[in-house]
């Protein structure tokens, strides 16, 4: 059977370092209250860089390191909630960019699932026969789409892309996965509405561009859901929880992990975190942070880890991936 | 009944002596639980009793939690 093997990992934050305490300077907050509640100390923000810049810098570091032609990418997916445009998709800004003039392109609408759902689709190609190398894609720039006189999400949310190449291989590689969604649950975290707004029609509608989350229902949702989520990938897999070398969660808020790891009973230390520096960047979290514990050394080949992203829409997705 | 299983779920979650914990003790104020130790607090008891508590803001005190129970239970 043709499997998709991680062939690189990378990733891309804006220079400019935003801290709770320049926060504090614009909402009516604190260090101590952001980060005992969240565990984010600073983020990233874009000083001018738009999701696609930030995914064709990553993009670029990919394929460079690999060393791979851009004529020899198939695919290229971006899971994202924040693209620069409705059209073209941040994928085909990718492609032009890079010169992968043989890719097609296409970008996932997941939130913090995203980047997991991206990965589910391009292994479905490769598995398939029909793509040999792909670019897969998590990047965001939320700061165009949170409310910063809100504090109690302006001191979430962040910018940042990261990503994988995955190529056809015959062992290892993306393992087992669980994906899920509850639409009837959506409301619970909205962003971006469109208003309908032509000569015929004008429509009345609060919801604007904004982040709306409901913390409580998104709180409860990821540590009663994500836990189950786990278990049954380890179990369909035949994998224990203690082959695992790490959990690597989507990054919304230390604690909703701590009680995740503590539901499991797993050690927190194998669930890495960097929400301290990097915030809640949704689609781009997962990779970001693979991106870091790459560049830190903590990946050996043969490593299993689990991915698990989880929010708007509701959705959620886990893998199982053998390095 | 009641009161003794929510008292052992703050007490876990917090941290704190069972015995602090009476029925007029309020969960946020006199405990210092924030607003995501109370969310889940609130999801435990909401698990151990098999209800749904709408609103876990309106949950100040432990008294107010054992009567929430109590008027969606038997018990």
């Amino acid at each position: 059977m043709i499997r998709a093997k991680i062939a690189g990992i990378e990733k891309a934050l804006p220079p400019l370092v935003v801290t709770n305490d320049r926060l504090a300077s614009i909402v009516e907050t604190s260090d101590e209250w952001i980060s005992s509640r969240t565990g984010i100390k600073q983020r990233h923000i874009s000083s001018g860089q738009n999701t696609s810049d930030l995914c064709i810098e990553t993009a670029d570091k990919l394929i460079k390191k690999a060393g791979w032609d851009p004529l020899s990418v198939d695919l290229i997916i971006v899971g994202t909630l924040t693209p620069d445009y409705a059209t073209p998709n941040v994928a085909c800004m990718v492609q032009a960019a890079l010169g992968c003039a043989n890719a097609f392109c296409f970008d996932i609408s997941a939130a913090c699932s995203g980047f997991v759902y991206s990965l589910s689709a391009a292994e479905k190609f490769i598995r398939a026969g029909n793509v040999k190398r792909a670019i897969v894609l998590g990047g965001e720039t939320l700061s165009k789409i949170t409310d910063w006189n809100d504090r109690s999400t302006c001191v979430l949310f962040a910018d940042g892309a990261g990503g994988v190449l995955l190529e056809a291989s015959e062992s290892g590689g993306i393992i087992c996965e669980d994906l899920h969604a509850d639409g009837s649950k959506g409301a619970s975290l909205l962003a971006g509405y469109h208003k309908i707004d032509n000569p015929f029609f004008k429509e009345e509608e609060k919801r604007g561009k904004y982040i709306e989350m409901n913390g409580r229902d998104i709180f409860s949702f990821a540590t009663r859901i994500v836990p189950g989520s786990i278990k049954k990938v380890l179990d369909d897999a035949g994998v224990g929880s203690d082959e695992i070398k790490y959990f690597v969660l989507h990054q919304a808020n230390t604690r909703i992990n701590d009680i995740i790891a503590k539901k499991l009973k797993i050690s927190p230390e194998k669930f890495f975190s960097n929400i301290h520096s990097t915030g809640n960047t949704s689609g781009g979290s997962i990779p970001i942070l693979l991106a870091e514990m790459d560049e830190k050394g903590l990946f050996s080949k043969g490593d299993k880890l689990i991915l698990a992203g989880f929010g708007g829409g509701l959705t959620w997705a886990t893998m199982l991936i053998e390095l | 009944m009641v009161f003794e299983r929510i008292r052992d779920i703050i007490a876990a979650n917090l941290s704190i002596d069972p015995n602090t914990i009476t029925l007029k003790t309020r969960i946020n104020e006199d405990l210092k639980a924030d607003s995501l130790e109370l969310f889940k607090i609130v999801n435990e008891i909401e698990d151990e009793f098999g209800i749904k508590i709408e609103y876990a803001e309106t949950v100040e005190t432990v008294e107010d939690a054992v009567q929430y129970v109590k008027d969606q239970t038997t018990e």
